[in-house]
């Protein structure tokens, strides 16, 4: 321990501590603007100076540390007026159209003119002029930049994305990509982490509201709303709850309140995700034992902040990637064919929204991949922290909704779903159902939690040894799986490159782009309570026990859906509703496809993993439970079948025609040479 | 504004793969070494003339330092340019003692005789065109420097004849 004076007091801080952790400690507040304790004490701001007796200048409490026998003092004049000069200075280059900005009322510049009892500047420094960088995801407004460097630090130190730097100088400071480029131009992931750690209004997420007010106030539309599983562990804190309190059912209520003719879970959406995904584990893991062709480790794509930066940094690397389209892409593609058939209306009349806790699904919903009969799986994402603004903007009392429930039939979801929303989650949720249907066992875990890979480190990792295997699973018996989690991308990019490099021992892997995974994703409420990620990862793993049903293949309304609608795990109906394929991209966009103008270069760039032909492992399973409605599944096979070799004949003809263009050519080019 | 830059790099590179060899042996020797990206882009600016983005990005990947930090080097430093610079360059001193002795008029006289914008280069390619913050000739003003070539009480008419030289 050390012991100094603070402000007159003998006070004592550990080893190590900084003044401002030591002053924190012992209950005196020292304001501070870019300091985040656990990321980003670079001193830039200076607003933390102390006077410490000794020192020639004002120090910065958040960088120098706390010395045995300092005699440190926070309140004085001279550290009053400094501060004052300071914040004057910050405000001489601000955009001051404070009432026109989204963090109005929840900025931190603001609130520090509130601690510092400062309403003015008497300076007027030169400004920007107001430059707004909008991508699908994030916009930037450089106005209101006050060049504190916490994205700059999230996003080099923490993600490891690169994208955020100091660009020019003096005045004509910027914080952003290199050479002016755009957000939208560069290799971005969108995660967001930026918009979180921003202190006042120059990252923020692009806002979709407008579009969903417009689609919820159009009579000739029927909007569907969906939630994600980390939402509900967050959302209440945007109206006074505690960090992590689990407001599931005044979601549901919220959500009928505003208009939304249907309240479905993304949840469902993450159970049929497992079964798919859990298919192609097995099929890709009985491929490589059985001295088939298989790519592993299998990576986990419910991510879209992580299927960019993939696409971007490791593009010769998709095949690893599951073909499965994230959870709430699925559900828009069932809501717009199974749901729209079910209430027989016409999939254009449908309009889904999704509630995420991410800004990268922004982007997502643009890809092109993520259509089916030329329709977008998802209208609009709103993040939570948008849905929050509109619940507000609503009127709605939130704390005195009573306790809703979610529609039937895309409402009803197991405890596996809750916990896709936090890092080791996703796994988990799989090794429930595939230990069980191979072994016939449940997960020999407490709780059925996969102890090692819960928490909040980065890198994370199990093996789980398979014994006494059912029959039709004998490929697996003796086998160690040994599975790896990780969230964050700077995390991701180093298991990334043992797989590059073939040394990667896992078989599947997990990977969630924001650290801690969705419950701290980029588009969640900004909070200052230091323990949220452990506290919404509570909520969640809390939410999950509180349910009878917690494991995936146990959800009777996904195994209808099976049995009415689908057909087989990983079959081709699932193959186009609810999988998909990667785009290469390159650290500069070099490979992008979506940039060529030819279509038959981004067919060629563009990697699809075909479906496995043999019947899956699950799909034997799924069968074993006696499925009726077998003969509707066989005709919409035989469509399928018919449809694809009409689709055969057609691209035969199209090469044939090629080969003879190439012929003539050839001739000519001979004639020519010739003469 | 992304879209006018890459313009301007391509119309210079004529949208070929760009290579930029000459300066790998330069990257070997500094890589991996405290402050050496300075030292690198001054070397390339002075193997190519400028700093254009796929250049930039070439350094970046060779030193595995992120090109937005790069970028930020280079748009710190007033020396660097991200545009391709004329064969020589022109600096009319603006210090005190210059822009008293008449600095303005030959800024204004040079900006008509070439033709050219302040910070700009002349089309042909030959003079790019700035402002010093005082050059250390105070003696000798209004003052201007053609590449390393102090020219002293220059006047407007004497512009052409000291232009000629080049």
């Amino acid at each position: 321990m050390i012991n100094l004076t603070i402000n007159g007091k003998a006070v004592q801080a550990p080893d190590g501590s900084t003044i401002i952790q030591a002053a924190s400690l012992n209950n005196i507040l020292i304001p501070n603007l870019c300091y985040l304790e656990k990321s980003h004490a670079i001193g830039s701001c200076r607003i933390c100076v102390v006077e410490v007796e000794g020192a020639k200048t004002l120090q910065a409490s958040c960088i120098t540390k706390a010395k045995e026998g300092m005699v440190v003092k926070t309140n004085t004049d001279k550290v009053r007026n400094a501060r004052k000069v300071l914040y004057e200075l910050m405000l001489s280059d601000h955009n001051q159209d404070c009432l026109a900005c989204s963090r109005n009322q929840d900025c931190e510049l603001q609130e520090l003119g509130k601690t510092l009892g400062i309403d003015s500047s008497r300076f007027e420094g030169e400004r920007l002029p107001a430059l707004l960088d909008s991508s699908v995801s994030i916009t930037r407004d450089l106005s209101k930049c006050i060049l504190c460097r916490r994205c700059v630090t999230i996003c080099n130190e923490i993600q490891g994305t690169n994208i955020l730097n100091a660009q020019n100088r003096g005045f004509s400071t910027v914080i952003g990509p290199s050479m002016d480029l755009e957000l939208g131009e560069v290799n971005c992931a969108f995660c967001g982490q930026c918009t979180i750690v921003c202190p006042v209004g120059a990252l923020t997420e692009t806002s979709s509201t407008e579009k969903v007010w417009k689609a919820l106030n159009d009579p000739d539309l029927r909007v569907v709303v969906q939630i994600a599983p980390a939402v509900r562990v967050a959302v209440g804190e945007e109206f006074g709850y505690p960090a992590g309190s689990r407001v599931t059912g005044k979601l549901a209520s919220a959500l009928a309140d505003l208009g939304f003719d249907d309240v479905f879970d993304t949840n469902w959406a993450a159970d049929l995700t497992i079964i798919e995904e859990g298919t192609e584990f097995l099929g890709r893991v009985k491929a490589a034992l059985t001295g088939g062709q298989s790519l592993l480790p299998i990576i986990t794509s419910c991510s879209p902040g992580w299927i960019k930066f993939i696409e971007h940094n490791f593009p010769e690397q998709l095949g690893h990637l599951s073909t499965c389209k994230s959870p709430h892409t699925m559900m828009g593609a069932v809501v717009k064919s199974y749901y729209a058939e079910k209430i027989d209306i016409d999939p254009k009349k449908l309009f889904v929204v999704s509630v995420m806790p991410c800004t990268a699904k922004k982007f997502e919903i643009e890809r092109p991949e993520m259509m089916n009969d030329g329709l977008a799986n998802v209208d609009a994402v709103i993040t939570t922290r948008e849905l929050a603004q509109m619940i507000k903007t609503a009127g709605i009392d939130f704390a005195k909704l009573p306790e809703g429930e979610f529609d039937k039939p895309l409402g009803l979801s197991t405890g596996a779903a809750d916990i896709f929303g936090v890092t080791g989650g996703v796994m988990e949720a799989a090794l429930r159902t595939v230990f069980e249907l191979v072994t016939g066992r449940e997960l020999p875990f407490d709780k059925l939690h996969v102890e090692p890979i819960v928490g909040l480190d980065g890198i994370k990792e199990a093996t789980i040894k398979i014994e006494n295997t059912l029959p039709e699973y004998d490929f697996l018996e003796g086998v160690e799986v040994k599975v790896a989690v990780t969230s964050g991308l700077k995390n991701a990019r180093v298991l990334m490159q043992d797989v590059k490099d073939g040394t990667s021992p896992y078989h599947f892997i997990e990977v969630m782009g924001c650290p801690g995974g969705c419950i701290t994703g980029g588009g969640q409420p900004r909070s200052d309570d230091p323990e949220v990620r452990s506290k919404r990862l509570r909520g969640l793993y809390d939410e999950d026990e509180s349910k009878t049903l917690r494991k995936s293949h146990e959800n009777p309304s996904i195994l209808a859906f099976y049995e009415d609608y689908l057909g087989e795990p990983n079959g081709h109906l699932a193959h186009e509703l609810l999988h998909t394929h990667y785009t290469k991209r390159g650290v500069y966009n070099e490979l992008d496809s979506a940039l060529a103008e030819s279509e038959d270069v981004k067919k060629e760039e563009t990697v699809t993993v075909k479906p496995e032909v043999e019947v899956s492992p699950m799909a034997v399973q799924l069968h074993k439970r006696d499925i009726s409605g077998a003969k509707a599944q066989q005709e919409v096979n035989a469509v399928h079948n018919l449809a694809l070799e009409s689709e055969n004949a057609r691209l035969k003809s199209e090469v044939e025609d090629l080969e003879k263009t190439i012929e003539t050519l050839k001739k000519v080019i001979v004639d020519s040479s010739n003469k | 504004m992304g879209e006018l830059l890459k313009e301007k790099i391509c119309e210079h590179c004529n949208g070929s793969e760009t290579e930029f060899g000459e300066i790998d042996a330069i990257i070997d020797y500094y890589k991996g070494k405290d402050g050496c990206l300075i030292q690198v882009l001054h070397a390339a600016q002075g193997v190519y003339g400028y700093l254009p983005l796929p250049l930039q990005r070439h350094i970046a990947d060779s030193l595995d330092i992120p090109v937005s930090e790069v970028a930020g080097v280079v748009s710190f430093y007033s020396f660097f340019s991200p545009t391709p610079r004329g064969k020589h360059t022109i600096r009319v001193c603006m210090g005190t003692a210059c822009y008293v002795r008449g600095g303005k008029k030959i800024v204004e006289s040079l900006e008509k005789t070439l033709n050219v914008e302040l910070g700009g280069t002349t089309e042909d390619g030959k003079f790019t065109f700035e402002i010093a913050r005082c050059i250390g000739a105070c003696g000798l003003a209004p003052a201007i420097m053609i590449d390393d070539e102090v020219y002293k009480q220059v006047t407007p008419s004497k512009i052409n004849a000291i232009l000629a030289e080049y």
